[in-house]
C-alpha cells in the first residue's frame, strides 16, 4: 500500500504554498512514497522512553543584553524587494485574514 | 617563481608576508586560472574580481605599512554560495534567489575579511545545499576536475571543485549531512565539518537549522585546519554558537604531520564496512587503516547499532527543519516574484513564486517536512527521527568510551557519472550513508584522501567526540603522511 | 440579520456562561526580542529592522534577557510556576506580516504555568486561574490599500511595516471561568484591569490599549444550567476596558439568540466593532491550519536558573491588591468607600495627588465629584479627563491658601479640564483670586457698616451670630472674590468685636 496518495501532495503542496503541475503531482507522489516507505523505518526502533533531542549542543540560557545596535536603513531593507510603495514592501491583496496572537 | 595556484595556503601566505610576491599578483594568478577553466568546470556561480583585487589591495597596503598580518592573509579563499556576502550575489544555487545582494555579511564571512583573506567568488551547490552531486543546482552543474564527466559531491560540490582544479587554494563548505566531507572525498581534497556551535552560523543560509555546520576545505590537512581557525570560535549572533575557546587545530595538525599516532585509539564503525561500500572504497580504506596502524595507532572495531536508522531519521529531521526554514522565501522581503499581474492574490503570487523559483528536490524536502511535521504524523516521524538521534548519540558517547575517534570509508562509492542518481532521490541520499551520523550527533568530522580506486579518489574519514576537533586534525593530518596528497590529471 | 437580541436579564436567568481571555502585552523592553533594534512606538516605515527581524536569509534570533526577566516577573506577579527548563516553538504559517512565515512562540512548554490572579467584583474576590504566561514576538503592520477604510476586503494591495515585527510579546492566557453568571461581562473587565495594573506596576510594559501594548481577545460560550459547557467563540479586536465588558455582553447576548432560535454557535473568531458595540464572524477555526509547531533549533532551551528566579521574587514590588489594601488604610476608608474608588479608576490618581501634598479626603472629593461627573459626561476613563494629580493638588493649594474659595475651585477645575492651563494660570487670567487685599476689603467692610447700622450695632451688642448679613452683603459687592472666612474676621475687627 502507497504510504501517501496523490490528494495528499496535493494537500502538502497547498500548505506549503506551492503551484505544483499535475505532472508534478504524478512524479512527486510516487517519489515522497518511495521516500516515505523507507524513512518509516525509524518506526523500527524501540524508543519510547527515549528523550528525543532538538538540539545537539547541551547549552541552555543563552541570551543577549537589551542594547540596541544598529539597524539597516530603509533603503537597504527594501533593497531586495521585488515591489515597494512609500517605504514599505508591497504585496498583492491577500485574501486569508490569518492573524497571528 | 613557480606557479601559485599550485601551492598550499602556508606557502602562499609565508612568500606574501616575506614580500616575494603580493597579493594582488596572487590573487590574479587565481582570477587567470578561474577565467582559464572554469567555463568546463563550472565551480563559480559568481567571480568578484573587483572585490577580489581590491581585497588584495588592501593586504598588500597593511603590509607595506608595517602591519603584522594574519597566517592566511593575502590566501585567496572561494565562498560556498551558502554564506551571505554584502553586497555580493548569494543565491543558494537558487533561482528564487537570484540577483540578491544582501545586506549584511556572514560572520564567517566578516572573519575571512578580518584575517586578510581574499574572496574570489561564490561557489556552485546543490540548491539550498540539498543534494550530493551538485547536480541541483539552478545554476547548472559543477563537473569533477578528476573526470568531468562525474559528479563533484554534494552539496558542495563547487568548493570541493574549485581547490581540485587549483582555482583556489582554499574554501568554504557547509555541511548537513555531508555537504563538506563527501564533495572532499569524490574530489581528492580535505573537508572538514567541525562540531556544531564551533563554527557560526550567521549568515548561512539555513537548511537544517540543527545540522548545518560550516566549515573549511583545503587541499591539505594543515590548511583546513589554519582556515579552520580563522572561521571558528564563538559567536554571539548564533545562539547555538558554543561560548568556549576553540581546541588549537592548527597544532593538532602540525603535531600530527609529524607521523606518530602512538597511543591513540580508533575504532572502525563496523557497521560502515559491510556491504555498503564499493569494493575499491574497501581496499583503499584498508591500506588506510593499515598506515595508520603503522603509525603507532592502535585499532579496534567498534560497533555502532543505531547507526543504520540515521539515514531514515535525517531525512525526517533535515527536510522537516527546511520546509519552515525555506518559508521566508515567499517574494514579499527579497527574491523572486512570478506572477504578480495586478488581478492575482498574494496567496497565488506566492505559491506560483515558490514553484517556480524552487527546484525538484527543493520541493521535495518541503513537502516531505511538511508532512512529518503535521500533527497526526508528527509523533511517527519528526518525534520519532529525534529519539533515534538521541540513541545514535549515545552510540558515539560509548564508542568513545573506547576509542580517540571512530574510522570509516567517507562514502560508499567514488565519484559517480553525471545523471546517474537524478532519478531516483533515494539512491542519492545513500551517498551520505557514512557522514549522515556525525551530523546528528553534532560532533566534528573530517574527509581526508586516502587513496585512488580506478584512478579516483578515496576519502577516509575521521570522527572525534564534540568539541575534540583537534583529535581528528591529528589523525588526517598523520595518514596525509603516510600516503600523501592526490593531485587530479591536468585540465 | 435582524434578530432581536433578548433581554440581558433573562439570557442569565437562562444561560450560565464561560468565558476565557487571552491577554497580549507588548514588552516596553530597549531592543526587540531577537535582534538590537529599538521598540520605540511611531517612527517611519521599516527604519527599525535588521537582518534578523526582517527575516533575511542567514539571520538568527537570540533572545533578549530583559524580556526573559519580564515574563518570569509577570509569571511570579501571577503567582504561576516557572518552568525548570522550557522551549521556544516554532508556529508555521504563511502571512506577509509574518518575515519568516512562522512565528516564533511557544507551544507545549511554556515558561510560566498555573497561576491565578485575584479581582474584586462587587464587592467580592474572584480568582482568576491562569493556565499559561510565554513569550513571542509581535508582527509587522499591513496597511490595506485601495479598498473601503483601510479594511482587508475589497483591498487591492496591501503594504507591510515590519518595524513593529520581533517586539517582545507576552501571552497571558486564563483557564475558562465559570461561574460568573451575570457578573461576567464586569469580571472580564475587572480582570484585564487587574492584570494591566499589575503589569504596570512590574513596569515591564507601558499596558496600553490604544497604543496596542495592551491586546485582548475573549471567549465566550452560554451553556444551560447543569449541561456541559457550549461552544466557544474568540472575541478579538477589543482594544478597550469598556469594550472587554461590552464584548463579552454582546457577545452573550447574540449566542442567546441564535441558541433561542434552536441554532448550534459556530467555534470561530468574531472581531468586535467598538462602533456598534456588536461582533462579526471572522475565520473560522473549524477549519484552522495546522501550525506544525516544532522546537524552534535556532534557539536553546530556557533553564532559569532557581537561585535567579527567587531573587527576582523576592524583588517584585508590592502588587497593586496589597497596594490598595494599604492605601485604603491610610486613607482610611471603608469598605464601600475603596470600591467607590476603584470603580471610578482613581486609585494611582488620587495616591499621586496625596504624593503632591493634598490631603487624602481633598484628594477624593475632586476625582471622585468634579471629575468623575465630568469623565461620565465625556465618556472618557477618569485618568484620560485632562487634569493630572499635579494639577488638582495645586488647585487645592490654592484653597487651602485662601486664595480660592470653593466654588472658584470648581470653576478653575473646569478650566483646567477644557485644557486652560495650569489651576494658578486660569486663576489669575479668568480674574478669580479671592480678594486678599486688606485696604480694598476693608472700604468695601467700613461701605457695608455704614449702609447698615442696625445690623452693625446687633453685632457689638454681642449678637456675632449677624455677622452673616454683613459678610453677604460685602460678598455682592466684591462679586463673591472675597474668602469668606477671612472677611468674617476683617468685619468683627473693625467692629472691635472679638470673634
Ligand atoms: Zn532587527
Amino acid at each position: 500500500m502507497a504510504a501517501i496518495s496523490r490528494e495528499e501532495v496535493a494537500h502538502l503542496a497547498r500548505l506549503s504554498r506551492l503551484a505544483v503541475t499535475e505532472e508534478e503531482l504524478d512524479m512527486f507522489a510516487g517519489q515522497l512514497d518511495v521516500i516515505l516507505q523507507a524513512v518509516a523505518q525509524v518506526g523500527e526502533v524501540a524508543a519510547a522512553d527515549i528523550p528525543p533531542t532538538s538540539h545537539s549542543v547541551p547549552l541552555t540560557n543563552i541570551f543577549r543584553e537589551d542594547v540596541v545596535t544598529p539597524c539597516l536603513t530603509p533603503q537597504e531593507a527594501l533593497s531586495g524587494a521585488p515591489d515597494a510603495e512609500d517605504q514599505r514592501f508591497r504585496v498583492p491583496r491577500i485574501l486569508t485574514e490569518d492573524v497571528a496572537s | 617563481m613557480s606557479d601559485l595556484t599550485r601551492m598550499t595556503a602556508t606557502e602562499i601566505a609565508a612568500l606574501v608576508a616575506g614580500g616575494e610576491t603580493s597579493a594582488v599578483e596572487v590573487t590574479q594568478a587565481h582570477l587567470d586560472r578561474i577565467t582559464a577553466v572554469d567555463d568546463r568546470v563550472h565551480a563559480f556561480l559568481h567571480v568578484d574580481t573587483e572585490g577580489a583585487l581590491a581585497a588584495a589591495r588592501a593586504v598588500d597596503e597593511r603590509r607595506a605599512a608595517g602591519e603584522v598580518l594574519g597566517p592566511l592573509a593575502g590566501v585567496p579563499v572561494a565562498v560556498k554560495d551558502v554564506l551571505a556576502t554584502r553586497g555580493v550575489p548569494t543565491t543558494v544555487g537558487s533561482k528564487i534567489l537570484e540577483g540578491w545582494r544582501p545586506p549584511y555579511d556572514a560572520t564567517i564571512v566578516q572573519r575571512l575579511r578580518d584575517a586578510g583573506t581574499v574572496m574570489l567568488g561564490k561557489t556552485n551547490m546543490d540548491e539550498f545545499a540539498m543534494g550530493s552531486s551538485t547536480e541541483y543546482s539552478a545554476y547548472g552543474p559543477t563537473h569533477n576536475p578528476w573526470d568531468l564527466s562525474r559528479i563533484p559531491g554534494g552539496s558542495g560540490g563547487g568548493s570541493a571543485a574549485a581547490l581540485a582544479a587549483y582555482e583556489a587554494p582554499l574554501a568554504i563548505g557547509s555541511d548537513t549531512g555531508g555537504s563538506i566531507r563527501q564533495p572532499g572525498a569524490v574530489t581528492g581534497t580535505v573537508g572538514a565539518k567541525p562540531t556544531y556551535g564551533g563554527t557560526s552560523r550567521y549568515g548561512l543560509v539555513a537548511f537544517s537549522s540543527s545540522l548545518d555546520t560550516p566549515g573549511p576545505c583545503a587541499r591539505n590537512v594543515l590548511d583546513a585546519a589554519l582556515l579552520h581557525q580563522v572561521i571558528g570560535g564563538h559567536d554571539p549572533r548564533d545562539s547555538t554558537s558554543i561560548p568556549q575557546p576553540m581546541p588549537d587545530v592548527v597544532a593538532a595538525a602540525k603535531l600530527g604531520a609529524t607521523g606518530d599516532l602512538t597511543g591513540v585509539r580508533l575504532g572502525i564503525v563496523s557497521e560502515f564496512v559491510g556491504e555498503g561500500a564499493e569494493p575499491g572504497v574497501m581496499a583503499a580504506f584498508r591500506e588506510s587503516v593499515d598506515a595508520l596502524a603503522k603509525l603507532g595507532a592502535e585499532i579496534v572495531e567498534v560497533s555502532c547499532p543505531t547507526f543504520a536508522y540515521a539515514l531514515p531519521a535525517y531525512y525526517l529531521i533535515a527536510p522537516s527543519e527546511c520546509s519552515s526554514n525555506l518559508a521566508r522565501f515567499d517574494g514579499v522581503r527579497f527574491g523572486l516574484r512570478v506572477g504578480d499581474d495586478g488581478n492575482r492574490s498574494l496567496e497565488e503570487v506566492m505559491s506560483l513564486t515558490r514553484e517556480a523559483g524552487f527546484g525538484p528536490e527543493v520541493k521535495r524536502r518541503i513537502m516531505l517536512g511538511t508532512y512529518a511535521l503535521s500533527s497526526g504524523y508528527y509523533d511517527a516521524y519528526y518525534g520519532q527521527a529525534q529519539k533515534v538521534r538521541t540513541l545514535i548519540t549515545r552510540d558515539f558517547t560509548a564508542a568513545f568510551e573506547q576509542v580517540d575517534a571512530l574510522i570509516s570509508p567517507t562514502t560508499p562509492s567514488v565519484a559517480f557519472p553525471m545523471g546517474a542518481r537524478t532519478a531516483d532521490p533515494y539512491q542519492m541520499y545513500l551517498a551520505d550513508l557514512f557522514t549522515i551520523p556525525t551530523n546528528l550527533y553534532g560532533g566534528p568530522g573530517i574527509s581526508v584522501p586516502c587513496g585512488l580506486s580506478e584512478g579516483l579518489p578515496v576519502g577516509l574519514q575521521v570522527m572525534a567526540p564534540t568539541m575534540a576537533d583537534d583529535r581528528m586534525y591529528r589523525v588526517a593530518a598523520a595518514l596525509e603522511s603516510a600516503v600523501g596528497t592526490f593531485t587530479p590529471p591536468a585540465l | 440579520m435582524t434578530t432581536t437580541l433578548p433581554a440581558y436579564d433573562e439570557v442569565v436567568a437562562r444561560y450560565e456562561p464561560v468565558i476565557g481571555l487571552e491577554t497580549h502585552v507588548e514588552l516596553g523592553t530597549n531592543t526587540k526580542m531577537w535582534c538590537g533594534c529599538p521598540t520605540d512606538f511611531g517612527g517611519e516605515p521599516n527604519t527599525r529592522v535588521c537582518p534578523v527581524c526582517l527575516g533575511l536569509p542567514g539571520s538568527l534570533p537570540v533572545a533578549n534577557k530583559a524580556a526573559i526577566e519580564a515574563i518570569i516577573r509577570i509569571g511570579l506577579a501571577l503567582n504561576c510556576s516557572i518552568a525548570e527548563w522550557c522551549r521556544f516553538a516554532r508556529k508555521n504559517y504563511f502571512y506577509p506580516d509574518m518575515p519568516k512565515n512562522f512565528q516564533i512562540s511557544q507551544y507545549d512548554e511554556p515558561i510560566c504555568v498555573d497561576g491565578y490572579l485575584d479581582v474584586e467584583v462587587g464587592g467580592e474576590t474572584v480568582r482568576i486561574e491562569i493556565e499559561r504566561v510565554h513569550l513571542e514576538e509581535d508582527t509587522g503592520k499591513t496597511l490595506h490599500v485601495g479598498g473601503a477604510t483601510g479594511r482587508i476586503h475589497g483591498a487591492t494591495e496591501s503594504l507591510v511595516d515590519y518595524n513593529r515585527a520581533g517586539i517582545p510579546l507576552v501571552e497571558i492566557v486564563t483557564k475558562p471561568i465559570p461561574g460568573t453568571g451575570a457578573l461576567a461581562p464586569e469580571v472580564a473587565r475587572a480582570y484585564v484591569t487587574e492584570l494591566r495594573d499589575v503589569i504596570r506596576t512590574l513596569g515591564v510594559s507601558d499596558v496600553r490599549m490604544e497604543e496596542g501594548s495592551l491586546r485582548c481577545d475573549v471567549n465566550t460560550s452560554l451553556n444551560l444550567p447543569g449541561a456541559e459547557w457550549g461552544t466557544r467563540t474568540e472575541t478579538k479586536n477589543v482594544n478597550s476596558l469598556r469594550s472587554v465588558e461590552r464584548a463579552v455582553r454582546s457577545e452573550m447576548l447574540r449566542q442567546a439568540s441564535v441558541l433561542d432560535a434552536g441554532g448550534r454557535i459556530t467555534q470561530e473568531t468574531r472581531h468586535f466593532h467598538e462602533d456598534t458595540g456588536d461582533t462579526t464572524p471572522g475565520r473560522s477555526k473549524e477549519t484552522a491550519t495546522d501550525y506544525r509547531y516544532f522546537p524552534e533549533p535556532d534557539l536553546v532551551p530556557i533553564a532559569p536558573d532557581p537561585a535567579w528566579v527567587a531573587e527576582l521574587k523576592a524583588a517584585l514590588p508590592e502588587l497593586p491588591r496589597v497596594h490598595r489594601r494599604r492605601l485604603q488604610q491610610q486613607w482610611g476608608l471603608s469598605d464601600l468607600d475603596m470600591q467607590s474608588v476603584l470603580n471610578a479608576g482613581a486609585v494611582e490618581l488620587i495616591e499621586a495627588t496625596v504624593a503632591a501634598g493634598t490631603t487624602p479626603a481633598a484628594a477624593r472629593k475632586w476625582w471622585l465629584g468634579e471629575l468623575s461627573r465630568r469623565a461620565n459626561e465625556s465618556g472618557v476613563e477618569l485618568a484620560e479627563i485632562g487634569a493630572t494629580p499635579a494639577q488638582v493638588a495645586e488647585l487645592q493649594g490654592l484653597v487651602d491658601a485662601g486664595k480660592l474659595n470653593d466654588k472658584m475651585a470648581r470653576t478653575v477645575l473646569e478650566g483646567v479640564v477644557d485644557g486652560e492651563g495650569s489651576p494658578t494660570e486660569i486663576m489669575t487670567n479668568r480674574g478669580l483670586e479671592v480678594v486678599s487685599d486688606t485696604g480694598a476689603l476693608t472700604v468695601a467692610v467700613d461701605e457695608a457698616i455704614a449702609a447698615n447700622p442696625a445690623i452693625a450695632d446687633k453685632i457689638r451688642s454681642g449678637k456675632v451670630a449677624a455677622v452673616g448679613a454683613l459678610v453677604g452683603a460685602v460678598m455682592k459687592t466684591t462679586r463673591g472674590q472675597a474668602d469668606a472666612k477671612t472677611l468674617r474676621e476683617l468685619i468683627l475687627e473693625r467692629l472691635g468685636v472679638q470673634g
